[in-house]
């Protein structure tokens, strides 16, 4: 299933490399007291180091640092115990100090790898390159006044994590597998909330292509700043083609930044970094070298919640779901919270179908993630319990599920407000039962005459007269006997 | 090595500086003098030798992860050259930028 | 009882606390003085308003019997390098127009908190860079001496730099202590260019907090008084760990006047040979000389040290400081505060405000250390440069295995006539070369003056220490200070 663009003289592959720049979930910011939260007004959550006033310091955020390293463990990385931060230089409106510090040449975690579970059953493991901190730049409004920019600092100095990917991934599919799973893995952590509509986690993609079977890279295109993992896949694919045109066409790919305009599926190089980069990288003086120690870190690891890879091997060995439910469940934290919750105490396959059918599909038709489910992780639970213990059944539970969705009512309260336990009476079944025989010999007549599978016909019509409510296996016992007496 | 013209040039962009037209030969001059004595630090043999990132021996001073700071923006843009004001939303304003 | 002005701190806190004057009246003969001497230059901003302000608060606080110390009703004056909340903050650039930072640095909050009156803002070499204080926007300070012979005759000579304004304001009696900040040498050169004492401290020891950078790893704040006590007595209220700034040592601060007088019986002073330049005058070797002879008199013992890689320290000096100027100073951007020269597009009012705003020598260096740090130089002249600080660190390290302080001249010369060496920067920087190894190596250092050349100018001498081990050094330079008995005044002043 690899992916392929057809040129003109055979096919081509995509080689993609990813950044991905996640907001580390901190209090205050990385060398500065002021708050992260968004949506502040504009200069609120400006402290003076922020504004780069003159004789401003930076002093690191321990937490942010913990975050990082907690990321790197997730990521299976290397944990470098000396890393540096340097200054980046460069001038634009909103980078106050003219410079961003960021870490260069020696970043706080090393290599690592991220598995890819492939629609297909396959695994594809992607390796990263490198994480390192770094310091968000402010904002820039362009198209508030006809002559200015107005800048706000903000956001100017909250920590973010850059994620590079070694150039692994090979299709735009692939690239959105890669996002979704390093996003998860941070919101197991609880190192980045991953949001990209609110700008937490922004991705900048480097797409070369080449034909199959070439070895070496060839030149490369950044888009920056792509905020949805849709759209990543979209420049992805819209570039990867433009770059095989062009050398379809003779020309040359040359190195330089684009832009992404997701409405008219286009790209196209961003104006303010025609310039060729210096950026002068030196060790912020500032700044003392960030020096951990293995203790330090093995604490951090020992403290680590379980992780998606892990979390979907016990669903599989200790619940005994297939791989692909599994892989479903833990797909999102709140996910597999809600799925242990709902499954505690009850069924864990049943629990598995229920969250997998019923409840994706409910929340699918209404449009709502499983955040906002209507049906709490504890009424799932609950109403697991009744179908278990056979107060309703199967059958019923899905209409009570329904109504639960709609009111947020109980299970239990809705059962008893409708009537809907199920009947164990065997008088009340055997009656209704009598009825029914009674009522249809002709039936009577082809089940007695060998047609074993009419009994199904009369269960349906036990049911309709209890409303669905008889329990199946005592109306089934009692037919058979009836029926064979 | 010996600074030309284009070199100022260059680094006056890359620093932002303005250097009129009949200033950047002299200059040139004076930025070669001063990379040439500079450059006697050749005669030092620095094999092995870490480069110094601090003259400090200390561990980095952590800072508690609580916002004690921010929430001052009459202060960020006391100083401001040419601020909104701040009933027009407060923020910094620069000539405008073509992305 | 000599004039008000021409006390010491410590005889000024002494006479206070006796009742024999307050510290109104103090300041306002300070205040007489500084507008006396306005052709000086010596300040950019002066501000009587405060000082008398905070003079009488002084004054009350020791009426109540909440006096605070030696430094409280003190008048000083203040570097226009440290931002001052309210009170214009130059840094002796056209680039910070019309800055008032609504916040105080570190250091001088403590000297405020001390009861310490400011009486202005002193001028400076612009951003610090200069050993002449004739790079300031402001125009240059001129030095209360003034020399015979030697072409120097009714000339106005320099004060030295960066902080000329401060030593030139102490030195004139206009103020009883100054801060001043040092980088390669901007307290202890201009300390010498003005006959008083200037001392670096280690760094680290000083907060770097709301003072205007330079370069970072090397800028340190330190008082210039005209005694060692007075010195000892501003950095004991100047010096202390501060949270907001990472490269503040958490290093608890003593009293440094306590153990002033003890005595320099057995102490090992170490005597660099690699400080002996071809061409010094002879008059500062035999000053120099002269300098062991005092110490050994009173019981040190004198041994000759090797520093091998002192002649580095200067050419890697400006490569290490310039290179995180470059980057310091591109905050000044014309956005946020100071100068804005308008522009078509946001490159062209940067380039047009930075343009304007930088005077010649800051445009020089900003621009030397944006080269060093450009791609394929970095390696050939930061590293290089950084490598070199290393071994320069080492040297200094064996050195005071041996012995427990340096002796040293501080300036390869006295103080030359304004518009001397202007033609020529590398000239113009060997004034440093003295100073500049122990900025190198963060090690707290101090300039005592010691004597008059034959024009009549004063010389000084430097004492370098271990890393915080400004006690011993305090201690050397008292003893130094006895033996010199230095009394000579500049012609303006008292």
């Amino acid at each position: 299933m690899s992916y392929t663009i057809k040129g003109k003289t055979g096919d081509w592959e995509v080689v993609i490399g990813l950044e991905i720049h996640a907001q580390i979930i901190s209090q205050s910011k990385l060398f500065s007291g002021a708050a992260t939260a968004f949506g502040a007004g504009p200069n609120t959550q400006v402290s003076l180091v922020d504004a780069a006033m003159p004789g401003m310091l930076p002093v690191i955020n321990e937490e942010c640092v913990r975050q990082a390293v907690k990321t790197g463990l997730g990521l299976k990385a290397k944990i470098n115990l000396h890393s540096v931060f340097e200054r980046k230089n460069y001038f634009y409106a909103d980078l106050p100090q003219g410079y961003q510090i960021s870490q260069f040449a020696e970043p706080v975690v090393g290599e690592g790898k991220v598995v890819l579970d492939m629609a297909d059953g396959n695994v594809r493991e992607i390796g990263i390159e490198r994480l390192h901190m770094e310091q968000d730049a402010g904002k820039s409004m362009h198209d508030q006044d006809p002559k200015r920019t107005f800048v706000d600092l903000n956001r100017s100095g909250v920590a973010l994590m850059e994620i590079v990917s070694k150039p692994d991934l090979r299709s735009p599919e692939e690239a959105g597998l890669y996002l979704r799973k390093v996003r998860s893995i941070m919101r197991y952590l609880g190192t980045c909330d991953g949001n990209m509509d609110e700008g937490s986690m922004r991705v900048d993609v480097n797409v070369s292509v080449r034909p199959i079977g070439e070895t070496e890279l060839r030149t490369r295109t950044e888009i920056k700043n792509l905020n949805s993992v849709r759209f990543v896949m979209q420049a992805i694919k819209h570039e990867a083609e433009r770059q095989v045109q062009a050398y379809d066409d003779g020309e040359e790919i040359i190195q330089q930044t684009l832009l992404y305009d997701s409405q008219k599926d286009e790209t196209r190089p961003m104006r303010s970094k025609e310039f060729a980069h210096d950026y002068r990288y030196f060790p912020d003086p500032d700044l003392l070298p960030l020096v951990l120690t293995q203790d330090e870190v093995e604490a951090i690891r020992g403290a680590l919640p379980e992780l998606p890879d892990d979390k979907k091997q016990r669903f599989i060995d200790d619940f005994g779901l297939s791989a692909y439910d599994a892989g479903v469940l833990v797909a999102e934290r709140e996910t597999a919270v809600y799925f242990e919750r709902a499954a505690d105490g009850n069924d864990a396959k049943i629990a598995a179908n229920w969250v997998t059918g019923n409840l994706f599909g409910a929340l699918n038709k209404a449009g709502k993630s499983i955040a906002e489910s209507p049906v709490s992780a504890d009424a799932m639970n609950e109403l697991l319990g009744l179908i278990a213990d056979g107060t309703i059944s199967g059958r019923i539970a899905k209409d009570v599920f329904e109504a639960m969705f709609e009111t947020g009512k109980a299970a239990k309260d809705i059962v008893t407000e409708q009537g809907l336990e199920q009947i164990t009476d065997s008088g009340e079944i055997e009656a209704a039962v009598d009825r029914v025989i009674a009522a249809n010999p002709d039936q009577v007549a082809d089940f007695q005459g060998g047609n074993e599978k009419a009994i199904g016909w009369f269960v349906g019509q036990i049911m309709k007269a209890t409303g669905g409510k008889a329990n199946p296996k005592l109306v089934n016992e009692l037919l058979r006997a009836k029926l064979k007496g | 090595m010996p600074i030309n013209i284009n070199d100022v040039k260059k680094i006056a962009f890359l620093a932002r500086i303005r250097v009129p037209d009949d200033a950047l030969e002299p200059l040139a001059g004076e930025l070669s003098n001063i990379i040439g004595w500079v450059e006697q630090l050749s005669e030092v043999d620095t094999d092995g030798v870490q480069p110094m990132t601090s003259v400090a021996d200390m561990t980095w001073p952590r800072r508690a992860d609580t916002v004690s700071d921010g929430d001052c923006a009459d202060d960020v843009l006391a100083n401001a050259t040419e601020p909104e004001k701040k009933s027009d939303g407060g923020f910094y304003t620069v000539p405008k930028v073509i992305e | 009882m000599s004039t008000l002005t021409d006390l010491t701190i410590t005889a000024a806190a002494a006479g206070m606390a006796k009742g024999y004057f307050t510290s109104e009246e103090l300041t306002i003969a300070h205040v007489e003085a500084m507008e006396q001497a306005a052709d000086l230059n010596a300040f950019i901003t002066e501000t009587p308003e405060i000082a008398l302000e905070r003079a009488k608060e002084s004054d009350a606080r020791r009426a109540a019997g909440n006096a605070q110390g030696t430094m409280d009703g003190i008048p000083i004056a203040v570097k226009d390098l440290f931002c001052t909340e309210g009170v214009l903050t130059t840094a002796g650039s056209h680039i910070l127009d019309g800055f008032r930072p609504t916040y105080e640095s570190t250091v001088t909050t403590k000297l405020r908190d001390a009861g310490a009156v400011m009486l202005g803002k002193t001028n400076l070499d612009e951003f610090a860079m200069g050993s002449a204080n004739i790079t300031s926007y402001y125009g240059p300070v001129k030095n209360p001496w003034k020399g015979q012979g030697d072409g120097k005759d009714g000339k106005d000579l320099v004060p030295g730099g960066s902080s000329g304004g401060s030593a030139a304001a102490v030195a004139a009696r206009i103020a009883l202590g100054a801060t001043g900040t040092d980088t390669g040498g901007s307290i202890r050169q201009p300390a010498s260019f003005t006959g008083i004492v200037g001392l670096k401290p280690t760094y680290g020891r000083c907060s770097r907090w709301g003072i205007v950078a330079f370069a970072s790893s090397l800028d340190q704040a330190g008082p210039l008084t005209r005694t060692v006590e007075d010195a000892a007595h501003m950095l004991t209220v100047m010096a202390g760990h501060d949270a907001k700034d990472s490269t503040s040592a958490p290093i608890a601060v003593p009293d440094f006047a306590a153990g002033l007088n003890a005595g320099v019986k057995g102490l090992k002073v170490g005597i660099p040979k690699e400080y002996t330049l071809d061409g010094m005058p002879s008059e500062i070797q035999a000053l120099w000389t002269q300098g062991m002879d005092w110490l050994k008199d009173q019981g040190a013992e004198c041994a000759p040290v090797s520093l091998p890689h002192t002649k580095y320290a200067l050419p890697a000096y400006y490569i290490v400081a310039p290179a995180e100027a470059s980057s310091n100073l591109a905050r000044y951007d014309g956005v946020r505060y100071g100068l804005r020269v308008a522009g078509d597009s946001l490159d062209e009012m940067y380039e047009a405000t930075r343009g304007e705003g930088f005077g010649d020598e800051v445009r020089r260096r900003v621009l030397i250390g944006t080269y060093v740090l450009s791609a394929g130089y970095y390696d050939a002249y930061y590293i290089k440069a950084q490598r070199v600080r290393t071994l320069i660190a080492e040297d200094f390290r064996k050195a005071f295995e041996q012995v427990d302080v340096l002796l040293t001249p501080t300036a390869p010369s006295a103080a030359f006539a304004i518009g001397e060496k202007m033609d020529d920067p590398v000239a113009m920087y060997l004034n440093d070369v003295f100073t500049v190894p122990a900025s190198m190596a963060g090690l707290p250092a101090i300039s005592i003056p010691a004597g008059l050349d034959s024009g009549g100018l004063p010389l000084g001498l430097q004492l370098i220490a271990k890393p915080f081990d400004e006690e011993t050094l305090l201690r050397a330079a008292a003893a130094l200070e006895a033996a010199a008995g230095f009394d000579a005044k500049p012609g303006g002043a008292g």
